[in-house]
Protein backbone atom coordinates (compact mmCIF):
# COMPACT_ATOMS: atom_id res chain seq x y z
CA UNK A 1 0.00 0.00 0.00
CA UNK A 2 2.75 2.36 1.11
CA UNK A 3 4.54 1.83 -2.06
CA UNK A 4 1.64 2.33 -4.16
CA UNK A 5 0.57 5.55 -2.32
CA UNK A 6 4.31 6.77 -2.91
CA UNK A 7 4.20 6.79 -6.74
CA UNK A 8 0.38 7.84 -7.23
CA UNK A 9 -0.59 9.81 -10.39
CA UNK A 10 -3.59 11.28 -10.48
CA UNK A 11 -5.32 8.96 -12.92
CA UNK A 12 -4.17 6.16 -10.63
CA UNK A 13 -5.51 7.54 -7.59
CA UNK A 14 -8.61 8.36 -9.07
CA UNK A 15 -9.03 4.60 -10.32
CA UNK A 16 -7.51 3.20 -6.51
CA UNK A 17 -10.40 5.51 -5.19
CA UNK A 18 -13.07 3.75 -6.80
CA UNK A 19 -11.85 0.52 -6.32
CA UNK A 20 -11.37 0.68 -2.97
CA UNK A 21 -14.94 1.98 -2.87
CA UNK A 22 -16.00 -1.21 -4.43
CA UNK A 23 -13.67 -2.80 -2.13
CA UNK A 24 -15.78 -1.40 0.91
CA UNK A 25 -18.83 -2.35 -0.91
CA UNK A 26 -17.96 -5.79 -0.95
CA UNK A 27 -17.23 -6.01 2.69
CA UNK A 28 -20.54 -6.91 3.91
CA UNK A 29 -21.08 -9.81 0.84
CA UNK A 30 -17.55 -11.20 2.11
CA UNK A 31 -18.79 -10.86 5.57
CA UNK A 32 -22.09 -12.60 5.27
CA UNK A 33 -20.38 -15.30 2.72
CA UNK A 34 -19.11 -17.57 5.17
CA UNK A 35 -22.49 -18.35 7.03
CA UNK A 36 -24.63 -18.46 3.44
CA UNK A 37 -22.29 -21.02 2.20
CA UNK A 38 -22.31 -23.01 5.14
CA UNK A 39 -26.12 -23.27 5.58
CA UNK A 40 -26.50 -23.70 1.75
CA UNK A 41 -24.38 -26.84 1.94
CA UNK A 42 -25.59 -28.53 5.17
CA UNK A 43 -28.88 -27.14 4.64
CA UNK A 44 -30.26 -25.59 1.34
CA UNK A 45 -28.79 -29.01 -0.23
CA UNK A 46 -30.52 -31.55 1.80
CA UNK A 47 -33.78 -29.15 1.61
CA UNK A 48 -33.26 -30.05 -2.13
CA UNK A 49 -32.54 -33.35 -1.82
CA UNK A 50 -35.70 -33.70 0.40
CA UNK A 51 -38.01 -32.45 -2.65
CA UNK A 52 -35.92 -35.36 -4.94
CA UNK A 53 -36.31 -37.71 -2.41
CA UNK A 54 -40.44 -37.10 -2.02
CA UNK A 55 -40.72 -37.58 -5.27
CA UNK A 56 -38.89 -41.35 -5.40
CA UNK A 57 -39.21 -44.45 -4.17
CA UNK A 58 -36.49 -43.97 -1.59
CA UNK A 59 -35.96 -47.19 0.97
CA UNK A 60 -32.56 -49.05 2.76
CA UNK A 61 -31.83 -50.24 -0.82
CA UNK A 62 -31.90 -46.92 -2.08
CA UNK A 63 -30.43 -45.90 0.71
CA UNK A 64 -27.31 -47.81 -0.44
CA UNK A 65 -26.96 -47.31 -4.09
CA UNK A 66 -27.38 -43.56 -3.06
CA UNK A 67 -30.53 -43.49 -5.94
CA UNK A 68 -33.88 -43.57 -5.23
CA UNK A 69 -36.36 -44.35 -7.97
CA UNK A 70 -38.93 -41.68 -9.43
CA UNK A 71 -42.42 -42.02 -8.74
CA UNK A 72 -44.05 -38.45 -9.25
CA UNK A 73 -46.49 -37.52 -6.95
CA UNK A 74 -47.54 -41.23 -5.28
CA UNK A 75 -45.65 -40.70 -1.91
CA UNK A 76 -47.92 -37.71 -1.02
CA UNK A 77 -51.18 -38.90 -2.72
CA UNK A 78 -50.93 -42.53 0.00
CA UNK A 79 -49.89 -39.66 2.58
CA UNK A 80 -53.10 -37.88 1.99
CA UNK A 81 -55.16 -40.60 1.80
CA UNK A 82 -53.77 -42.01 4.80
CA UNK A 83 -56.43 -41.43 7.64
CA UNK A 84 -53.67 -41.88 10.02
CA UNK A 85 -51.89 -38.40 8.88
CA UNK A 86 -55.18 -36.78 9.25
CA UNK A 87 -55.86 -37.87 12.53
CA UNK A 88 -52.45 -36.86 14.01
CA UNK A 89 -52.42 -33.39 12.28
CA UNK A 90 -55.85 -32.89 14.12
CA UNK A 91 -54.28 -34.34 17.23
CA UNK A 92 -51.07 -31.84 16.76
CA UNK A 93 -53.17 -28.85 16.36
CA UNK A 94 -55.10 -29.81 19.30
CA UNK A 95 -52.11 -30.72 21.45
CA UNK A 96 -50.24 -27.75 20.45
CA UNK A 97 -53.00 -24.87 21.54
CA UNK A 98 -53.78 -26.98 24.37
CA UNK A 99 -50.37 -26.24 25.42
CA UNK A 100 -49.43 -23.18 23.84
CA UNK A 101 -52.88 -21.79 25.92
CA UNK A 102 -51.90 -23.34 29.02
CA UNK A 103 -48.56 -22.14 28.83
CA UNK A 104 -48.95 -18.63 28.00
CA UNK A 105 -51.99 -17.95 30.33
CA UNK A 106 -50.22 -19.56 33.31
CA UNK A 107 -46.79 -17.79 32.47
CA UNK A 108 -48.42 -14.36 32.29
CA UNK A 109 -50.47 -14.86 35.87
CA UNK A 110 -46.78 -16.06 37.05
CA UNK A 111 -45.64 -12.85 35.26
CA UNK A 112 -48.34 -10.69 37.11
CA UNK A 113 -47.63 -12.41 40.53
CA UNK A 114 -43.80 -11.64 40.43
CA UNK A 115 -44.46 -7.79 40.22
CA UNK A 116 -46.92 -7.63 43.52
CA UNK A 117 -44.00 -9.97 45.42
CA UNK A 118 -41.11 -8.20 48.02
CA UNK A 119 -37.99 -8.87 46.43
CA UNK A 120 -36.52 -11.68 48.41
CA UNK A 121 -39.76 -14.00 46.96
CA UNK A 122 -39.40 -12.85 43.76
CA UNK A 123 -35.89 -13.93 43.82
CA UNK A 124 -36.50 -16.86 44.84
CA UNK A 125 -39.64 -17.37 42.53
CA UNK A 126 -37.32 -16.38 39.42
CA UNK A 127 -34.15 -18.29 41.08
CA UNK A 128 -36.71 -21.42 40.87
CA UNK A 129 -38.09 -20.39 37.33
CA UNK A 130 -33.88 -20.51 36.34
CA UNK A 131 -33.76 -23.42 37.57
CA UNK A 132 -36.88 -25.40 35.65
CA UNK A 133 -35.88 -23.54 32.56
CA UNK A 134 -32.06 -25.11 32.47
CA UNK A 135 -33.16 -28.55 32.67
CA UNK A 136 -32.43 -30.13 29.62
CA UNK A 137 -36.06 -32.15 28.35
CA UNK A 138 -34.10 -35.44 28.43
CA UNK A 139 -33.52 -34.92 32.10
CA UNK A 140 -36.82 -33.94 32.54
CA UNK A 141 -38.63 -36.62 30.85
CA UNK A 142 -36.74 -39.25 32.96
CA UNK A 143 -37.86 -37.03 36.67
CA UNK A 144 -41.66 -37.29 34.95
CA UNK A 145 -40.88 -41.32 34.63
CA UNK A 146 -40.09 -40.95 38.12
CA UNK A 147 -42.51 -39.08 39.61
CA UNK A 148 -45.26 -40.70 37.84
CA UNK A 149 -44.22 -44.23 38.31
CA UNK A 150 -47.02 -46.71 38.84
CA UNK A 151 -45.58 -48.59 41.84
CA UNK A 152 -44.57 -45.23 43.84
CA UNK A 153 -44.88 -42.42 42.20
CA UNK A 154 -44.87 -39.79 44.22
CA UNK A 155 -47.35 -37.63 42.47
CA UNK A 156 -49.52 -40.33 43.64
CA UNK A 157 -48.64 -40.27 47.19
CA UNK A 158 -49.24 -36.67 47.08
CA UNK A 159 -52.36 -36.58 45.87
CA UNK A 160 -53.79 -39.43 48.17
CA UNK A 161 -52.38 -37.60 51.01
CA UNK A 162 -54.18 -33.94 49.79
CA UNK A 163 -57.02 -36.17 49.57
CA UNK A 164 -57.63 -35.69 45.99
CA UNK A 165 -59.14 -39.06 45.70
CA UNK A 166 -57.39 -42.70 45.92
CA UNK A 167 -54.44 -42.40 43.31
CA UNK A 168 -52.77 -45.61 45.03
CA UNK A 169 -50.93 -46.89 42.30
CA UNK A 170 -52.58 -45.01 39.52
CA UNK A 171 -51.44 -45.45 36.37
CA UNK A 172 -50.82 -42.48 34.11
CA UNK A 173 -50.63 -43.78 31.00
CA UNK A 174 -53.21 -45.66 30.45
CA UNK A 175 -54.74 -44.02 27.52
CA UNK A 176 -54.20 -42.31 24.45
CA UNK A 177 -55.52 -38.96 26.17
CA UNK A 178 -53.74 -39.36 29.43
CA UNK A 179 -50.07 -40.24 27.87
CA UNK A 180 -50.02 -36.90 26.19
CA UNK A 181 -51.92 -34.96 29.16
CA UNK A 182 -48.79 -35.90 30.99
CA UNK A 183 -46.59 -34.94 28.32
CA UNK A 184 -48.36 -31.19 28.32
CA UNK A 185 -47.75 -31.16 32.38
CA UNK A 186 -43.81 -31.79 30.96
CA UNK A 187 -44.09 -29.54 28.54
CA UNK A 188 -46.12 -26.28 29.93
CA UNK A 189 -43.35 -27.07 32.87
CA UNK A 190 -40.42 -26.74 31.04
CA UNK A 191 -42.11 -23.45 29.27
CA UNK A 192 -43.48 -21.61 31.69
CA UNK A 193 -39.75 -19.54 32.97
CA UNK A 194 -39.12 -18.65 29.69
CA UNK A 195 -43.08 -17.09 28.74
CA UNK A 196 -43.02 -16.10 32.60
CA UNK A 197 -39.65 -13.80 32.68
CA UNK A 198 -40.69 -12.65 29.72
CA UNK A 199 -43.49 -10.98 30.22
CA UNK A 200 -42.54 -10.12 33.69
CA UNK A 201 -39.81 -7.72 31.86
CA UNK A 202 -42.45 -6.38 29.31
CA UNK A 203 -44.55 -5.40 32.56
CA UNK A 204 -41.78 -3.26 34.08
CA UNK A 205 -42.57 -1.13 30.90
CA UNK A 206 -46.23 -0.69 31.66
CA UNK A 207 -46.36 2.86 33.04
CA UNK A 208 -47.09 3.12 36.72
CA UNK A 209 -48.69 6.85 36.59
CA UNK A 210 -50.84 5.01 34.16
CA UNK A 211 -51.32 2.23 36.50
CA UNK A 212 -52.03 4.76 39.08
CA UNK A 213 -54.12 6.92 37.90
CA UNK A 214 -56.64 4.60 37.03
CA UNK A 215 -56.37 2.98 40.35
CA UNK A 216 -57.63 6.26 41.95
CA UNK A 217 -60.76 6.69 39.08
CA UNK A 218 -61.91 3.58 40.98
CA UNK A 219 -61.01 1.66 38.07
CA UNK A 220 -60.98 -2.46 39.50
CA UNK A 221 -57.96 -4.31 38.79
CA UNK A 222 -59.37 -6.60 36.24
CA UNK A 223 -60.33 -3.12 33.79
CA UNK A 224 -56.93 -1.60 35.12
CA UNK A 225 -55.28 -5.30 33.12
CA UNK A 226 -57.14 -5.32 30.31
CA UNK A 227 -57.54 -1.35 29.45
CA UNK A 228 -53.68 -0.14 30.71
CA UNK A 229 -51.31 -3.20 31.35
CA UNK A 230 -52.41 -5.70 28.50
CA UNK A 231 -51.73 -3.33 25.46
CA UNK A 232 -48.62 -2.60 26.72
CA UNK A 233 -47.66 -6.14 26.69
CA UNK A 234 -49.39 -7.78 23.78
CA UNK A 235 -46.64 -7.86 21.03
CA UNK A 236 -44.59 -9.61 23.41
CA UNK A 237 -47.69 -11.68 24.07
CA UNK A 238 -48.09 -12.47 20.20
CA UNK A 239 -44.76 -13.09 20.01
CA UNK A 240 -44.25 -15.74 22.52
CA UNK A 241 -47.63 -17.21 21.34
CA UNK A 242 -46.81 -17.78 17.59
CA UNK A 243 -43.10 -19.09 19.15
CA UNK A 244 -44.93 -21.44 21.31
CA UNK A 245 -47.06 -22.72 18.66
CA UNK A 246 -44.12 -23.03 16.85
CA UNK A 247 -42.21 -25.47 19.36
CA UNK A 248 -45.43 -27.20 20.63
CA UNK A 249 -46.28 -28.36 17.20
CA UNK A 250 -42.98 -29.52 15.74
CA UNK A 251 -42.16 -31.68 19.53
CA UNK A 252 -40.75 -34.71 19.11
CA UNK A 253 -38.23 -35.58 22.53
CA UNK A 254 -40.73 -35.24 25.49
CA UNK A 255 -43.81 -37.17 24.02
CA UNK A 256 -41.60 -40.06 22.36
CA UNK A 257 -39.49 -40.07 25.41
CA UNK A 258 -42.45 -40.07 28.03
CA UNK A 259 -44.77 -41.98 26.55
CA UNK A 260 -41.62 -44.38 25.44
CA UNK A 261 -40.74 -45.94 22.25
CA UNK A 262 -42.61 -48.99 22.52
CA UNK A 263 -45.97 -47.08 24.02
CA UNK A 264 -46.34 -44.91 20.61
CA UNK A 265 -49.12 -45.98 18.08
CA UNK A 266 -50.57 -44.87 15.58
CA UNK A 267 -53.96 -43.65 18.49
CA UNK A 268 -51.15 -40.99 19.90
CA UNK A 269 -48.87 -39.94 17.29
CA UNK A 270 -47.76 -36.42 16.93
CA UNK A 271 -46.51 -34.93 13.96
CA UNK A 272 -42.89 -35.53 15.03
CA UNK A 273 -43.37 -38.82 15.92
CA UNK A 274 -46.22 -39.50 13.14
CA UNK A 275 -43.01 -38.41 10.44
CA UNK A 276 -40.20 -40.52 12.53
CA UNK A 277 -42.02 -43.97 12.69
CA UNK A 278 -43.27 -43.84 9.04
CA UNK A 279 -40.03 -42.69 7.43
CA UNK A 280 -36.63 -43.36 9.74
CA UNK A 281 -37.93 -46.09 11.90
CA UNK A 282 -39.38 -48.16 8.77
CA UNK A 283 -36.78 -46.77 6.23
CA UNK A 284 -39.50 -45.34 4.08
CA UNK A 285 -37.19 -42.12 3.21
CA UNK A 286 -39.47 -41.20 0.23
CA UNK A 287 -43.16 -41.12 2.37
CA UNK A 288 -41.12 -39.70 5.24
CA UNK A 289 -39.60 -36.67 2.73
CA UNK A 290 -43.50 -36.59 1.97
CA UNK A 291 -44.30 -36.34 4.89
CA UNK A 292 -41.61 -34.00 5.68
CA UNK A 293 -43.00 -31.47 3.37
CA UNK A 294 -46.09 -31.23 4.26
CA UNK A 295 -45.06 -30.42 7.84
CA UNK A 296 -42.79 -27.36 6.99
CA UNK A 297 -45.73 -26.09 4.74
CA UNK A 298 -47.79 -26.44 7.64
CA UNK A 299 -45.08 -24.79 10.32
CA UNK A 300 -44.18 -21.81 7.38
CA UNK A 301 -48.00 -20.98 7.14
CA UNK A 302 -48.15 -21.12 11.39
CA UNK A 303 -44.66 -19.01 11.61
CA UNK A 304 -45.82 -16.08 9.19
CA UNK A 305 -47.03 -14.04 11.63
CA UNK A 306 -43.46 -13.98 13.76
CA UNK A 307 -41.31 -14.31 10.80
CA UNK A 308 -43.21 -10.92 9.76
CA UNK A 309 -42.64 -9.45 12.43
CA UNK A 310 -39.00 -9.99 13.43
CA UNK A 311 -37.98 -9.20 10.15
CA UNK A 312 -39.67 -5.99 10.52
CA UNK A 313 -37.76 -4.94 13.53
CA UNK A 314 -34.22 -6.00 11.80
CA UNK A 315 -35.42 -3.83 9.08
CA UNK A 316 -36.12 -1.26 11.07
CA UNK A 317 -32.71 -1.58 13.32
CA UNK B 1 -50.91 0.72 54.39
CA UNK B 2 -51.65 -2.25 56.84
CA UNK B 3 -54.07 -3.61 54.37
CA UNK B 4 -51.51 -3.29 51.30
CA UNK B 5 -49.14 -4.78 53.95
CA UNK B 6 -51.62 -8.00 54.35
CA UNK B 7 -52.28 -8.05 50.50
CA UNK B 8 -48.52 -8.27 49.84
CA UNK B 9 -47.73 -10.91 52.37
CA UNK B 10 -50.95 -13.04 50.92
CA UNK B 11 -48.82 -12.66 47.47
CA UNK B 12 -45.79 -13.51 49.35
CA UNK B 13 -47.38 -16.66 50.44
CA UNK B 14 -48.79 -17.44 46.94
CA UNK B 15 -45.18 -16.92 45.04
CA UNK B 16 -43.71 -19.59 48.15
CA UNK B 17 -46.04 -22.10 47.06
CA UNK B 18 -45.45 -21.91 43.50
CA UNK B 19 -41.56 -21.97 43.53
CA UNK B 20 -42.09 -25.36 45.90
CA UNK B 21 -44.19 -26.92 42.86
CA UNK B 22 -42.05 -25.85 40.25
CA UNK B 23 -38.61 -26.22 41.64
CA UNK B 24 -40.69 -29.63 43.28
CA UNK B 25 -39.09 -31.87 40.24
CA UNK B 26 -36.21 -30.79 40.38
CA UNK B 27 -35.94 -30.68 44.23
CA UNK B 28 -36.63 -34.66 43.90
CA UNK B 29 -34.54 -35.71 41.24
CA UNK B 30 -31.72 -35.04 43.60
CA UNK B 31 -33.02 -35.40 46.38
CA UNK B 32 -33.45 -38.92 44.99
CA UNK B 33 -30.24 -39.51 43.60
CA UNK B 34 -28.11 -39.33 47.37
CA UNK B 35 -31.16 -42.08 48.87
CA UNK B 36 -30.66 -45.52 49.90
CA UNK B 37 -32.48 -48.02 47.51
CA UNK B 38 -34.45 -48.77 50.97
CA UNK B 39 -35.94 -45.43 51.00
CA UNK B 40 -36.11 -44.95 46.79
CA UNK B 41 -38.82 -48.60 46.80
CA UNK B 42 -40.66 -47.85 49.70
CA UNK B 43 -44.43 -46.49 49.59
CA UNK B 44 -43.97 -43.72 51.59
CA UNK B 45 -41.22 -41.34 50.30
CA UNK B 46 -38.56 -39.82 52.24
CA UNK B 47 -38.44 -36.05 51.73
CA UNK B 48 -34.84 -35.57 52.00
CA UNK B 49 -31.94 -37.93 52.41
CA UNK B 50 -30.48 -37.33 56.08
CA UNK B 51 -27.81 -40.06 55.14
CA UNK B 52 -26.84 -39.55 51.83
CA UNK B 53 -24.89 -42.29 49.81
CA UNK B 54 -23.11 -41.95 47.07
CA UNK B 55 -23.48 -45.20 45.48
CA UNK B 56 -26.13 -43.99 42.55
CA UNK B 57 -23.45 -42.05 41.06
CA UNK B 58 -20.97 -44.77 41.57
CA UNK B 59 -23.44 -46.55 39.51
CA UNK B 60 -24.39 -44.20 36.99
CA UNK B 61 -20.13 -43.46 36.35
CA UNK B 62 -19.79 -46.96 35.88
CA UNK B 63 -22.97 -47.41 33.38
CA UNK B 64 -20.81 -48.48 30.15
CA UNK B 65 -20.11 -45.49 27.71
CA UNK B 66 -20.69 -43.04 30.53
CA UNK B 67 -17.51 -40.76 29.95
CA UNK B 68 -17.15 -41.85 26.27
CA UNK B 69 -20.24 -40.31 25.40
CA UNK B 70 -19.78 -37.05 27.59
CA UNK B 71 -16.87 -36.79 25.63
CA UNK B 72 -18.53 -37.15 22.83
CA UNK B 73 -21.17 -34.29 23.55
CA UNK B 74 -18.07 -31.90 24.88
CA UNK B 75 -16.35 -32.45 21.57
CA UNK B 76 -19.65 -31.80 19.50
CA UNK B 77 -20.66 -29.05 21.44
CA UNK B 78 -17.55 -27.26 21.65
CA UNK B 79 -16.81 -27.89 17.96
CA UNK B 80 -19.99 -26.63 17.14
CA UNK B 81 -20.00 -23.27 19.27
CA UNK B 82 -16.14 -22.34 18.08
CA UNK B 83 -17.52 -22.74 14.55
CA UNK B 84 -20.66 -20.91 15.12
CA UNK B 85 -19.44 -17.91 16.98
CA UNK B 86 -16.02 -17.06 14.73
CA UNK B 87 -18.76 -16.85 11.48
CA UNK B 88 -21.90 -15.64 12.71
CA UNK B 89 -20.00 -12.85 14.73
CA UNK B 90 -18.75 -11.92 10.97
CA UNK B 91 -22.34 -12.20 9.26
CA UNK B 92 -23.85 -9.98 12.81
CA UNK B 93 -21.36 -7.61 11.89
CA UNK B 94 -22.49 -7.26 8.41
CA UNK B 95 -26.12 -7.35 9.29
CA UNK B 96 -25.81 -4.46 12.29
CA UNK B 97 -22.76 -1.91 10.27
CA UNK B 98 -23.97 -2.40 6.57
CA UNK B 99 -26.60 -1.90 4.42
CA UNK B 100 -26.49 -3.91 1.00
CA UNK B 101 -28.45 -5.62 -1.64
CA UNK B 102 -30.08 -8.97 -0.47
CA UNK B 103 -29.45 -8.29 3.51
CA UNK B 104 -33.30 -8.41 3.93
CA UNK B 105 -32.94 -11.76 2.27
CA UNK B 106 -30.63 -12.86 4.35
CA UNK B 107 -32.98 -11.81 7.58
CA UNK B 108 -35.59 -13.78 6.60
CA UNK B 109 -33.51 -16.75 5.59
CA UNK B 110 -32.06 -16.43 8.96
CA UNK B 111 -35.35 -15.85 11.05
CA UNK B 112 -36.89 -18.29 8.76
CA UNK B 113 -34.59 -20.99 9.56
CA UNK B 114 -34.82 -21.08 13.02
CA UNK B 115 -38.89 -21.82 12.19
CA UNK B 116 -37.87 -25.27 10.81
CA UNK B 117 -39.09 -27.78 12.73
CA UNK B 118 -35.90 -30.24 13.87
CA UNK B 119 -38.08 -33.21 13.41
CA UNK B 120 -39.27 -32.03 9.89
CA UNK B 121 -35.32 -31.87 9.01
CA UNK B 122 -34.25 -35.72 9.83
CA UNK B 123 -35.22 -37.39 6.75
CA UNK B 124 -32.91 -34.99 4.36
CA UNK B 125 -30.38 -34.42 6.81
CA UNK B 126 -30.06 -38.46 7.44
CA UNK B 127 -30.36 -39.01 3.92
CA UNK B 128 -27.56 -36.87 2.62
CA UNK B 129 -25.12 -37.75 5.45
CA UNK B 130 -25.54 -41.53 4.79
CA UNK B 131 -24.61 -40.16 0.98
CA UNK B 132 -21.79 -38.91 1.96
CA UNK B 133 -21.19 -41.80 4.71
CA UNK B 134 -21.32 -39.19 7.82
CA UNK B 135 -23.57 -41.36 9.29
CA UNK B 136 -22.62 -42.44 12.74
CA UNK B 137 -19.84 -39.53 13.02
CA UNK B 138 -19.36 -36.84 14.87
CA UNK B 139 -18.95 -34.71 11.86
CA UNK B 140 -22.38 -35.20 10.68
CA UNK B 141 -23.46 -34.43 14.01
CA UNK B 142 -21.96 -31.32 14.02
CA UNK B 143 -22.98 -30.60 10.65
CA UNK B 144 -26.42 -30.61 11.65
CA UNK B 145 -26.21 -28.74 14.98
CA UNK B 146 -24.67 -25.88 12.94
CA UNK B 147 -27.69 -25.49 11.09
CA UNK B 148 -29.30 -24.37 14.35
CA UNK B 149 -26.52 -22.78 16.07
CA UNK B 150 -25.18 -20.16 12.88
CA UNK B 151 -28.58 -18.52 12.44
CA UNK B 152 -29.40 -17.77 16.17
CA UNK B 153 -25.89 -16.79 16.91
CA UNK B 154 -26.18 -14.29 13.80
CA UNK B 155 -29.34 -13.13 14.75
CA UNK B 156 -28.75 -12.47 18.93
CA UNK B 157 -24.92 -11.30 18.05
CA UNK B 158 -26.65 -8.89 16.09
CA UNK B 159 -29.03 -7.54 19.02
CA UNK B 160 -25.55 -7.72 21.10
CA UNK B 161 -23.91 -5.58 18.53
CA UNK B 162 -27.09 -3.10 18.01
CA UNK B 163 -26.58 -2.57 21.80
CA UNK B 164 -22.91 -0.42 21.58
CA UNK B 165 -23.52 3.10 20.78
CA UNK B 166 -22.35 4.09 17.41
CA UNK B 167 -20.63 7.32 18.56
CA UNK B 168 -17.99 4.89 20.05
CA UNK B 169 -16.92 3.84 17.36
CA UNK B 170 -17.10 6.78 15.71
CA UNK B 171 -15.16 8.91 18.01
CA UNK B 172 -12.41 6.15 17.70
CA UNK B 173 -12.35 6.75 13.68
CA UNK B 174 -12.23 10.41 14.05
CA UNK B 175 -9.16 10.20 16.57
CA UNK B 176 -7.54 8.68 13.77
CA UNK B 177 -7.97 4.88 14.28
CA UNK B 178 -8.90 2.84 11.18
CA UNK B 179 -12.56 1.10 10.78
CA UNK B 180 -10.35 -2.01 11.71
CA UNK B 181 -8.48 -0.58 14.45
CA UNK B 182 -11.92 0.80 16.25
CA UNK B 183 -13.48 -2.54 15.73
CA UNK B 184 -10.65 -4.67 17.29
CA UNK B 185 -10.14 -1.85 20.08
CA UNK B 186 -13.70 -0.78 20.76
CA UNK B 187 -16.46 -3.14 19.81
CA UNK B 188 -14.09 -6.47 19.70
CA UNK B 189 -14.49 -5.56 23.88
CA UNK B 190 -17.50 -4.16 24.21
CA UNK B 191 -19.23 -7.49 22.57
CA UNK B 192 -17.14 -9.49 24.61
CA UNK B 193 -19.99 -10.70 26.88
CA UNK B 194 -22.55 -10.98 24.45
CA UNK B 195 -20.38 -13.31 22.60
CA UNK B 196 -19.65 -15.20 25.48
CA UNK B 197 -23.72 -15.16 26.22
CA UNK B 198 -24.75 -16.08 22.94
CA UNK B 199 -21.62 -19.38 22.88
CA UNK B 200 -22.92 -20.31 26.19
CA UNK B 201 -26.34 -20.60 24.80
CA UNK B 202 -25.50 -22.26 21.89
CA UNK B 203 -23.39 -24.74 24.36
CA UNK B 204 -26.94 -25.40 26.18
CA UNK B 205 -28.97 -26.05 23.35
CA UNK B 206 -26.77 -28.48 21.67
CA UNK B 207 -25.81 -29.90 24.97
CA UNK B 208 -29.35 -31.07 25.28
CA UNK B 209 -30.48 -31.89 21.89
CA UNK B 210 -31.57 -35.42 21.44
CA UNK B 211 -33.19 -36.33 17.79
CA UNK B 212 -30.76 -35.78 15.31
CA UNK B 213 -28.15 -37.63 18.01
CA UNK B 214 -30.91 -40.12 18.41
CA UNK B 215 -31.22 -40.69 14.43
CA UNK B 216 -27.81 -40.35 13.21
CA UNK B 217 -25.40 -42.01 15.94
CA UNK B 218 -26.17 -45.66 16.51
CA UNK B 219 -23.07 -46.88 17.88
CA UNK B 220 -22.88 -46.86 22.43
CA UNK B 221 -19.49 -45.61 22.31
CA UNK B 222 -20.54 -42.78 19.55
CA UNK B 223 -23.56 -41.52 21.19
CA UNK B 224 -23.68 -38.18 23.19
CA UNK B 225 -24.71 -38.07 26.78
CA UNK B 226 -28.58 -37.29 26.16
CA UNK B 227 -28.99 -40.26 24.11
CA UNK B 228 -27.31 -42.37 26.68
CA UNK B 229 -29.63 -41.18 29.52
CA UNK B 230 -32.52 -42.09 27.43
CA UNK B 231 -31.08 -45.27 26.93
CA UNK B 232 -30.25 -45.46 30.47
CA UNK B 233 -33.45 -47.84 31.54
CA UNK B 234 -32.64 -49.78 29.19
CA UNK B 235 -34.58 -53.52 29.24
CA UNK B 236 -34.17 -54.36 32.90
CA UNK B 237 -37.56 -54.97 34.79
CA UNK B 238 -36.69 -53.91 38.23
CA UNK B 239 -35.49 -49.89 37.43
CA UNK B 240 -32.24 -48.84 39.32
CA UNK B 241 -34.25 -45.16 39.78
CA UNK B 242 -31.58 -44.12 41.96
CA UNK B 243 -28.75 -44.97 39.60
CA UNK B 244 -31.00 -42.79 36.71
CA UNK B 245 -32.01 -39.94 39.20
CA UNK B 246 -27.90 -39.84 39.63
CA UNK B 247 -27.38 -39.86 35.74
CA UNK B 248 -30.29 -37.22 35.19
CA UNK B 249 -28.44 -34.47 37.86
CA UNK B 250 -25.02 -35.22 36.33
CA UNK B 251 -26.45 -34.84 32.57
CA UNK B 252 -28.01 -31.54 33.84
CA UNK B 253 -25.27 -30.03 35.88
CA UNK B 254 -23.24 -28.63 33.28
CA UNK B 255 -26.12 -26.91 31.79
CA UNK B 256 -27.48 -25.34 34.77
CA UNK B 257 -24.31 -24.16 35.86
CA UNK B 258 -23.94 -22.08 32.50
CA UNK B 259 -27.33 -20.63 32.49
CA UNK B 260 -27.21 -19.64 35.94
CA UNK B 261 -23.92 -17.42 34.70
CA UNK B 262 -25.80 -15.91 31.69
CA UNK B 263 -29.65 -16.08 32.22
CA UNK B 264 -29.66 -12.18 32.45
CA UNK B 265 -28.02 -11.51 29.47
CA UNK B 266 -29.94 -13.70 27.13
CA UNK B 267 -33.29 -13.69 28.27
CA UNK B 268 -33.33 -10.13 26.04
CA UNK B 269 -31.33 -11.81 23.53
CA UNK B 270 -34.69 -14.57 23.01
CA UNK B 271 -36.98 -12.69 23.20
CA UNK B 272 -35.03 -10.27 20.49
CA UNK B 273 -34.46 -13.87 17.89
CA UNK B 274 -35.36 -17.29 18.73
CA UNK B 275 -34.32 -20.90 19.26
CA UNK B 276 -35.58 -23.67 17.76
CA UNK B 277 -37.02 -25.58 19.93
Amino acid sequence: MATAAGTTTKWSRHRRLSLSRLGRGAVPYALVAPVVGVMGAILGYPIYSLVRISLQRYGLFELIRHHGVYIGLHNFGTVLHDSVFWHTLLRTLVFAAANVALTLVIGTLIALLLVRLSTWVRLLVTGGLVLVWSTPPVVAVQVWNWMTNVQNGVVNYILTELHVGNYFQHNWYTTSFSQLAMVTTLIVWGALPFVAITVYAALSQVPQELVEAAEIDGARSWRVFLDVTLPVITPVILILTSLSILWDFGVFTQPYLLIGQAHVTTGNYLMGIYLFEEGYVRADFGRGAAISILMLVIVAALSVVYVRRMIKIGEVT
Amino acid sequence: MNARRAHRAGWNVVGIALFAVTVFPVFWMISTAFKTNDQINALTPTWFPLHPTLQHFRDALNKPFFWTDVKNSLVVVLVTVGIAMVLAFLAAVALSKYRFTGRKLFIILVIGVQMLPGAGLIIPLYVVLARFHEVNTLTGVILVYLTGALPFSVWTLRGFILGIPKELEEAAMVDGSTRFGAFARILLPLVAPGLVATSVFAFITSWNEYIFARVLLNDGSKQTVTVWLSYFLGTSRQTDWGALMAASTLTAVPVVVFFLLIQRRIAFGLTAGAVRG
